[in-house]
């Protein structure tokens, strides 16, 4: 009986000691635990996961940040604006106000706009005949790309691969062509182009710079395969209604904020460095000879001149001259004048 | 020689003569699961060298104090991965709470690296290890220096072996060989790289 005890009492010696010493070790991981995810709480606001689940979870990154997650996050803690999400749109927009409580603002549809004319199979001039991996990345390392302008586009299409849309496509002459329809803005392109070609614009402008050039002038010239590059001359900014184009580095940029789509730079570019996608399809200003008053507001804010007409005679607008910018449209205080 | 060689000494026998990865093949699941971009393997070579040197310290202390006195070696596995696991929690509530910032870049390599087997050997290898006389077992900051050692051993070829496989990205592959087959053979190239380390005597 009393061998029994001893043996039991000294199975209990050699078991109970780690067992003892280990429970307690884990006993007290768990109390620790217990009162640091007390201590250490951070509360997650619950719109956060509601707003996670209504956008399109695609994580492109269009927003600026890290992820649907990130963006949702910012938008609770952070006040990031509610119609930031490019693929979800106004929808989205709409969805997350409601969470939020708020009314959506305007959402601006922007697409991808490329600042090159070049990069097709007739319009590039090469500097060698690159051989290896299709990717523009690839190919950039390379002696600075095989292209001879260090800007402007090598036609290897490392954008339309990045494109999650479908919304990018090669045509006949290897250009890249930008489906309006199914573009969402997401800049996945944008962040693909070693070379920065590619700007997201409004959708609703449709004046252009096609160059990213900033070698000056006679350069640019040398090397550019279309014989479009922009020379930085600044012909475009002065003459510009609305003081949208400045130039930096031999190159110039169109805030396409300011842009009103008149098309001036266009016509006074004398490298025809700039796309006008409206040209020809712009109506023309004409005055209602009942409602002039001749008061000359409309002549003096024409940027071309094609308004002519003494003071409180009726005025006229040479069809000719008139760009279409209908800059005089909303100044006339009669409403006399119509775009037709 | 001085503590300093001795130092030098544990660098680089941590980092190349015995590569936790290359060398003892542990933390082999991140070190093909979080290479693939640079800027994860980065998050994770960071995560990994924060735990580890955490891990060394309290691992120690708990073998000392505790195993050692009652004659409990046996029990290390359980004890250090009970301690580590529990260890990485608290450590991620507190900067969770206190270094959002931090938690943001490191946060979700923390929970992947609890049980990381690269983790419990730098506890189990330092109970071990002796200095390069052969005979003075580690001390402390012995430990924890080698556990920071590891954890920098284990980054730079996880981002070798990133560098090189977004590289690979852009090589025209055999269909059969694109993605995880490439990174095996290249695992086993690299850690035969690393072998030429071996001869080497500090």
């Amino acid at each position: 009986m009393t061998l029994i005890l001893l043996e039991t009492a000294s199975l209990f010696a050699t078991i109970g000691t780690p067992v003892l010493i280990i429970g307690a070790l884990g006993l007290l991981f768990g109390l620790i635990l217990a009162i640091a995810s007390k201590v250490f709480e951070v509360k997650v606001d619950p719109r956060v996961e509601e707003i996670i689940s209504v956008l399109p979870g695609a994580n492109c990154g269009a927003c600026g940040l890290a992820g649907c997650a990130g963006y949702a996050d910012q938008i609770v803690n952070g006040g990031e604006a509610v119609n930031k999400c490019a693929p979800g749109g106004a929808a989205v927009a709409a969805a997350i106000a409601k969470i939020m409580g708020m009314t959506a603002g305007a959402m601006q549809q922007k697409v991808a706009v490329y600042h090159c004319s070049s990069g097709g199979y007739h319009n590039t001039k090469w500097k060698y005949n690159y051989d290896g991996v299709t990717s523009c990345k690839a190919a950039v390392n390379i002696a600075g790309g095989p292209n001879s302008c260090a800007y402007g586009c090598m036609g290897l299409n490392d954008c339309v691969a990045a494109c999650n849309f479908d919304a990018l496509h090669v045509d006949a002459n290897g250009m890249r062509v930008v489906d309006y329809d199914k573009c969402t803005g997401c800049g996945a392109c944008v962040k693909a182009c070693p070379r920065g070609i590619i700007e997201l614009a409004p959708i609703n402008r449709n004046v252009h710079i096609k160059c990213s050039s900033k070698d000056k002038g006679p350069d640019a010239k040398a090397v550019c395969g279309t014989g479009h590059p922009c020379i930085g001359c600044g012909i475009c900014s002065r003459k510009c209604p609305v003081q949208a184009i400045t130039i930096t580095d031999n190159l110039a940029h169109i805030d396409y904020d300011k842009c009103i789509n008149c098309g001036l730079c266009a016509t006074v570019c004398p490298t025809k460095a700039i796309e006008d996608l409206l040209v020809g399809m712009r109506k023309k200003a004409e005055i209602d000879p009942e409602g002039c008053i001749g008061c000359t507001i409309c002549a003096k804010v024409c940027p071309v001149d094609a308004i002519s007409g003494e003071l409180k005679q009726l005025h006229t607008v040479d069809k000719d001259k008139c760009i279409g910018c209908e800059q005089c449209v909303p100044k006339c205080p009669k409403k006399a004048i119509e775009m037709v | 020689m001085g503590y300093l060689g001795e130092i030098f000494v544990m660098a680089m026998t941590a980092i190349f003569i015995q590569n936790f990865v290359l060398s003892r093949f542990l933390g082999l699941c991140p070190y093909l699961g979080v290479s693939k971009k640079l800027d994860s393997a980065v998050g994770m070579g960071m995560a990994v060298i924060f735990v580890m040197t955490l891990a060394s310290a309290i691992t120690f202390l708990i073998n000392k104090y505790l195993l050692l006195p009652y004659d409990l070696m046996y029990l290390q596995t359980i004890a250090f991965i009970l301690t580590i696991a529990a260890l990485v929690q608290f450590v991620e509530m507190v900067i969770q709470k206190n270094a959002p910032a931090l938690y943001k870049s490191l946060g979700v390599f923390l929970p992947l690296i609890t049980t990381n087997c690269a983790v419990l050997g730098v506890a189990i290898l330092n109970t071990e290890a002796v200095r390069s006389d052969g005979l003075t077992a580690y001390n402390f900051l012995d430990s924890v220096l080698n556990g920071f050692f590891s954890g920098v051993g284990f980054t730079v070829v996880l981002l070798a072996m990133a560098g090189i496989r977004m590289r690979l990205d852009m090589v025209d592959l055999p269909k059969s060989m694109k993605g995880m087959p490439i990174a095996l053979i290249l695992a086993g190239i690299m850690a035969l790289a690393f072998y030429g380390f071996m001869g080497f005597k500090i």
